[in-house]
């Protein structure tokens, strides 16, 4: 199969090819996601709230696609050489500490849990934060040269932070 | 810990692999030809191994020649963008003819020369040569090019002349990522040599590969090629050579000193902060096979070149 030849239509190094475009696309998605409720707020668009599991469970299974590619195409499964990577490389455990902070969250995605969970949901969902920061962190440690994606995730990070901080503040004032 | 080994065996002591494997020719020579004959032809290959059988020697079983499509699509050469495939579909816009190269520092003739006269009269060689990338990746390519020894040698160096200092083209019009605003490199690229290394016979200024001229993204129309070290090292698209005693700042030392020195040696036991050197990923890979391969002392090349670093520390010279 043309896929799995040696200098396929994937390029000279395909593992490194199909990982790198899950994780590009999983940090998009992810900054997607929280985007959701800021947009809501800033323009009074309610339903488009409705997207925001969705697009979250994208970037999950975006996240988990580039993880398993990761361990099956570069890894080979070779579990000595991920424990080497895991505790040698510390851009590799901030990005699998930042998955493992998803797993609860896309667990307690479905509208039952939110249900029974009540307020604690939310608390619980502030973990995309920290896996967010986390895999930003994980994508600016591996770049060598050429900032200006991660400057702009950064960017767009902040500004998402930002405007949570700024919409809490002026919650408290009013009430 | 780290637990050091006397070094017993000088390399200089070892035979020369080509030399090791030529012994049947040479019994066959001493049955054929007679005592005297033989000997003499003998202590020929001895004492003047080639850079061409360096070369040879070095070769791994199983070291195939890369498929030129990779070798020419999958190139890192930032002046042209950051990723891979980016050389390939924008060198295109450098113009290379006419080339002209400036010659400085501490050297009898020096001044501004066209390329086609400094390489005019001089031989070049079809080398096969390892290769190896800091980002763990290699291939084995077929160059076309010069003995670094014999172009250098025409400036008339000075006993001052240390160090060799390599720039690749400036042109912000013609290199996309040059006008790039997010890249961290004081553009133009800079790599430098000792004069040993520069001399050695292994070192090339190659002109072309698998028979052709060099293509743009491949470092047209003339490049370094040092196979011992990473690939980094080996400064494409040079327009000027610089002798100097003080040794060259290099751009990626420059730029991260912890992770790139000035040496660049292929060393496996040394690792890059951020990932091991120990074997590497013989390109192309697969998706179901990396294709990885150890990778060797000085990329394979230890017997021929070791002996330049004979009592320095490659840990803290990386």
């Amino acid at each position: 199969m043309e896929l799995f030849d040696p200098g396929s239509v994937l390029g000279a190094d395909p593992g490194e090819a199909v990982v790198h475009f899950l994780g590009t696309w999983g940090i998009r998605m992810l900054l997607l996601s929280l985007m959701v409720s800021s947009v809501r707020r800033l323009t009074g668009k309610a339903h488009i709230i409705r997207y925001r599991r969705m697009i979250g469970l994208f970037a999950f299974a975006y996240l988990c696609s580039h993880f398993l590619a990761y361990l099956g195409f570069l890894v080979q499964f070779d579990w000595s050489l991920f424990l080497e990577d895991f505790t040698e490389r510390p851009y590799i455990t901030a990005g699998l500490a930042a998955l493992l902070m998803l797993i609860p969250l896309a667990l307690t995605s479905t509208t039952g849990w939110q249900r029974r969970l009540r307020r604690n949901w939310q608390k619980l969902h502030r973990l995309v934060y920290g896996a967010a920061l986390l895999g930003l962190l994980h994508a600016i440690w591996q770049t060598r040269e050429g900032f200006g994606e991660v400057v702009l995730y950064s960017v767009v990070l902040a500004f998402l932070l930002g405007e949570r901080i700024w919409y809490t503040l002026s919650l408290r004032r009013t009430g | 810990m780290l637990i050091r080994k006397p070094d017993d065996i000088r390399s200089s002591e070892i035979t020369p692999e080509s030399v090791y494997r030529s012994r049947r020719e040479f019994v066959k020579d001493l049955a054929i030809g007679g005592g005297l004959l033989a000997t003499a032809g003998f202590s020929h290959s001895a004492l003047a191994v080639s850079g061409q059988q360096m070369a040879q020697a070095a070769l791994q079983p199983g070291d195939d020649l890369t498929p030129e499509r990779i070798a020419t699509s999958y190139n890192n050469f930032y002046e042209f963008g950051m990723d891979k495939a980016d050389p390939a579909q924008h060198a295109h816009t450098m113009s290379t003819q006419p080339w002209e190269v400036m010659v400085s520092g501490e050297a009898a003739k020096t001044g501004k020369f066209d390329l086609s006269d400094i390489i005019k009269g001089l031989s070049v060689e079809e080398r096969i040569y390892r290769f190896r990338c800091v980002e763990a990746w290699s291939m084995v390519i077929p160059w076309s090019g010069i003995e670094m020894k014999s172009v250098l040698e025409q400036f008339e160096p000075n006993g001052n002349a240390q160090y060799v200092e390599f720039t690749t083209l400036e042109r912000p019009s013609e290199m996309r990522g040059q006008r790039s605003l997010f890249s961290g490199i004081d553009w133009p690229y800079i790599e430098g040599l000792r004069m040993d290394e520069a001399y050695h016979p292994l070192t090339l200024m190659a002109t072309g590969l698998y028979g052709k001229d060099l293509p743009n993204q491949n470092g047209a129309p003339w490049r370094l090629m040092v196979p011992w070290k990473y690939g980094f090292k080996s400064v494409k698209s040079i327009v000027k050579i610089h002798f100097t005693a003080r040794q060259p700042k290099n751009t990626w030392n420059v730029l991260a000193p912890n992770e790139y020195g000035f040496y660049g040696n292929v060393n496996p036991a040394v690792a890059h902060p951020r990932w091991s050197q120990a074997s590497e990923r013989r390109l192309p890979s697969s998706l179901l096979n990396q294709n990885r391969i150890p990778t060797l002392p000085f990329n394979g090349y230890a017997d021929q070149v070791a002996s330049l670093y004979a009592g320095m520390d490659l840990r803290r010279n990386f």
